[in-house]
């Protein structure tokens, strides 16, 4: 393998990686806080052991999170130097902004949260649980508008003389901060991770009931789990909506690999799973209207016109246009000093095609299919669980408000078998949303063996082997001092 | 506001963010005892907790400190982190195994026991301080890469910045100068580790041990920082003139330094609060002294020395192999409006710093003793 596949490896065993952690601390940064709060207002103890019980759960997880998302960070540069480069100007002011707002947020108020019982007043150690939470949450923020932005990078212009992509206004910078896909990300990925606190939280509740033990603990943990699991995959039904029209605007391809959609049209069909198709579902949930048209994967490659009227050219030309712009671009930095006035005449039959010039890059029209397998059965796996996830959490919600916990011990291993579930789902998502953008680092403008490092394969594949081994080491500790902590319970005295 | 004034200031943001980080390596140097033979599990234990309570800061830091490089000067981030590979994820490493050991170090079912989780916390308090000073050592002495712009435009190798050195980095253990600035770094951290133990945890033994530790520390730090001060001050230094080109220029760095009143005045100001840190933490029975004269004073060197690397027309990171690849303030920036907007952004700093100080005020206020280590129920 090249060191663009290694390089590839890499970075998505971080990001999954790093993913395993990030949900929970969402979720569980929630649910503690409810918790602390009752505590605050009720005055009742048994809330504070309760807070405290899935802090200790909270803490072990959040360290390993910490731990990897540096090495994203990191890889950005290591690993993907030329995308650093032509991206630095827009993508590094998020991730900036992500430091100074809500990194520090988190690192500060977490110390007084897990150690500041005794040193601080309720008060002042409620509002930091929940700016540690809160914290966390702009940190997804900042993330995802980096992230979105390469889905669909908007407020963006390609200068020659610096050859990259820049700001070229202030305005340009909103764009970039309210960029629809973002924003939809961001919902989409923060209640989702609502929804894997909210499983977690039930399911160990229910280990506690299926052992007879922590009895009240766990029916009004499972409660407040079970409440904000559904508030999450209400939310998670809603902004997936949502990015699912942003992918059929923004990213047709993606939308197309998804489905499976060799040959699209309007009154698309929405497959469930091969040979199981609902007629004109696909129009509706990607463009709202029965008569949408959705493009398949041989329209993109051939072209097609859009729901608005817009002429979309076909791959092969892009790539024709991508190649002027690129040779034009070597020309204009050729002469740009010694011709001047020759050189603007080069640079504006540049930006005639600059917009394709990512596509002079590739090598056939085919390279911009993503793996279609993979993405269509990590979308159904997405959904699927995700319903599965959210009608779980609807019976824990209606067995704990109801207290019709006993001899539910189906439910509760029904509930355990949903922790492997509910990670597997947020990884099927990841992968559809990063998958799916293949072969692009930025959407259109830079394919991935262009975004590359100057490194050879077999030093990255030795990294890839050395942060496997860390992974795997951090994972199996990780998952033993967890389940030692959950085993050793709460230790309350109420039952 | 002037691409030319948000230039400087977001230099003077990198340097600052430098200056806390190496300051805020206390926590790697403090780690550094958990080695220590003189030291007990209690002890140990107690340091830990001390640390414990800070690491996430000096972390965090890091990750803005790379973060606010990444935004404002983007060329260095492709390339140093694309070339120096192994430097950058050698110093990942240390530091991804120290994010998990407090957490893991203490708890059953860690399946490589207490001591290698201590082993790896004072893995990283020796490597990372080297590692940084060691790589900041190299704006000085330069790397082997070139950076090539028109590169983007070829279709079979478009990598606009190339390494030139096969070691990718680890070229820089044999630039015996820059290695001097790492060791110098370890010593540092060392001493600020062993002032912040003084003035956080609460027990007689270890600030007696800590005191001996700044004792042991303070001469071979200052024989080290004054030999590769001076070196730097006479070594050739990378200029930059008005129309861009880098040559070498005799004794760059001094007439830096000579031509910067207020850089001079933050080195002997830093100097001064750091040896009044060594004297209170090494002579007196002072606990907070020490630590915060020390503290400040690391600040204000290591801005100076970002200073001196980048500003008064000088190449900050300087490329041995293709000199005129070499990379300046002006040459590596972000635009205009990346850097105007993140201006706006840092006006909130202030307001980080007060919220930051305030939670460690209220933390601190008590020294960690070995009664809250053996009845706490929160700790590490």
């Amino acid at each position: 393998m090249d060191v663009v596949t290694w390089s590839r490896l890499q970075f998505a065993m971080t990001a999954a990686y790093h993913w395993l952690f990030v949900p929970l601390t969402l979720g569980l940064a929630l649910i503690m806080a409810i918790m602390e709060t009752l505590y605050v207002v009720k005055k009742d103890d048994f809330w504070r052991k309760t807070a405290q019980f899935w802090m200790k759960v909270f803490a072990i997880n959040f360290a390993v999170g910490i731990a990897t998302g540096i090495i994203l960070e990191f890889e950005f540069g290591t690993n993907w130097s030329n995308y650093s480069w032509f991206v630095g100007d827009m993508f590094g002011a998020p991730l900036a902004i992500e430091g100074i707002l809500a990194f520090f947020m988190e690192a500060t108020f977490f110390a007084v949260m897990f150690f500041g019982w005794h040193k601080v007043s309720k008060r002042f150690h409620l509002a930091s649980t929940w700016l540690t939470g809160i914290g966390a949450t702009i940190s997804a923020y900042w993330i995802l508008v980096a992230n979105g932005w390469m889905q669909n990078p908007v407020g963006t212009t390609f200068n020659p003389d610096t050859v990259r992509s820049e700001m070229m206004s202030a305005q340009a910078f909103w764009e970039v901060v309210t960029n629809p896909v973002a924003v939809s990300k961001f919902f989409h990925s923060v209640t989702s991770g609502w929804v894997t606190g909210g499983v977690f939280v039930v399911a160990v509740s229910g280990w506690y009931l299926l052992k007879g033990r922590e009895k009240v603990f766990a029916r009004k943990s499972m409660l407040i789990g079970a409440l904000v699991g559904l508030v999450g995959s209400a939310a998670v039904m809603l902004s997936g909506d949502s990015s699912g029209v942003h992918a059929a605007e923004f990213q047709p391809m993606k939308l197309a690999a998804a489905e499976g959609l060799e040959n699209g049209g309007k009154r698309a069909p929405f497959s469930i799973v091969p040979g199981v198709e609902i007629p004109g579902m696909l129009s509706i949930l990607a463009t709202h209207s029965l008569d949408g048209y959705v493009p398949g994967i041989n329209d993109i490659l051939n072209g097609y016109t859009d729901n608005d009227g817009n002429v979309v050219p076909s791959v092969a030309e892009k790539m024709a246009r991508g190649r002027k712009a690129l040779d034009a671009l070597a020309v204009y930095r050729n002469i740009r000093e010694q011709y001047p006035d020759s050189a603007a005449v080069v640079k504006a039959q540049m930006e005639k095609d600059v917009q394709y010039m990512g596509y002079g890059h590739l090598s056939k029209p085919e390279d911009v299919i993503p793996p279609v397998g993979l993405v269509y059965w990590a979308f159904r796996g997405m959904v699927g669980l995700g319903m599965l996830l959210a009608l779980m959490l609807l019976l824990a919600a209606i067995f704990a408000w109801k207290d019709k916990l006993e001899k539910k011990n189906w439910f509760f291993w029904l509930a355990l078998i949903c922790i492997p579930l509910v990670y597997i789902c947020g990884q099927c998502g990841w992968i559809v949303a990063e998958v799916g953008r293949q072969p692009w680092t930025i959407q259109g403008l830079l394919p991935v063996n262009v975004a590359i490092s100057s490194l050879s394969a077999g030093a990255v594949k030795t990294t890839f082997f050395l942060f496997l081994a860390i992974f795997a080491l951090f994972l199996v500790i990780e998952i033993r001092i967890m389940l030692g902590a959950i085993k050793k319970g709460p230790k309350l005295t109420e039952d | 506001m002037t691409y030319t004034f948000l230039q400087n200031y977001w230099w003077i943001l990198v340097s600052l963010l430098g200056g806390l980080l190496v300051a805020l390596m206390f926590v790697q140097g403090a780690n550094v005892q958990l080695i220590n033979p003189r030291l007990d599990g209690l002890k140990k234990r107690m340091i830990l907790n001390s640390t414990g309570r800070k690491w996430e800061l000096t972390f965090t830091t890091l990750v803005t400190f790379g973060g606010a490089f990444f935004a404002s000067f983007p060329l260095f981030y492709s390339t140093s982190f694309g070339g120096a590979y192994w430097v950058w994820v050698l110093l990942l490493v240390t530091f991804v195994f120290q994010a998990v050991s407090y957490e893991f170090a203490h708890k059953k079912g860690n399946l490589l026991g207490l001591k290698a989780f201590r082993l790896a916390l004072a893995a990283n308090g020796l490597l990372a301080p080297f590692l940084v000073g060691t790589a900041v050592g190299t704006f000085f002495t330069g790397s082997y890469f070139h950076v090539n712009k028109d590169a983007i435009a070829y279709r079979t190798s478009p990598v606009i910045s190339v390494w030139d050195s096969p070691l990718h980095g680890l070229e820089a253990l044999g630039q015996w100068h820059a290695v001097l600035l790492g060791l110098t770094l370890v010593a540092l951290t060392i001493i600020l580790g062993a002032l912040y133990l003084i003035k956080s945890v609460d027990d007689h033994p270890v600030r007696k041990k800590m005191r001996k530790v700044v004792q042991l520390m303070a001469i071979p730090f200052l024989v080290l920082f004054v030999a590769w001060f001076a070196i730097l001050m006479f070594r050739d230094g990378f200029f930059v003139e008005a129309d861009g080109v880098v040559s070498l220029e005799p004794n760059k760095y001094l007439q830096n330094l000579l031509s910067m009143p207020a850089v001079m005045a933050m080195v002997l100001a830093g100097v001064t609060s750091l040896v009044t840190g060594l004297h209170y933490g090494a002579l007196t029975k002072s606990r907070r002294k020490g630590f915060w004269f020390a503290f400040a004073g690391t600040v204000l060197v290591v801005m100076a020395v970002f200073f001196l690397a980048g500003f008064n027309d000088t190449a900050y990171y300087p490329s041995i192999s293709n000199m005129q690849s070499s990379l300046t303030i002006r040459n590596s920036s972000s635009s205009y409006f990346t850097l105007l907007v993140m201006f706006w952004v840092s006006l909130l700093i202030p307001f980080v710093v007060a919220y930051i100080a305030y939670a460690w005020y209220k933390m601190d206020r008590y020294g960690i003793t070995d009664r809250e280590i053996e009845k706490s129920e929160n700790k590490y």
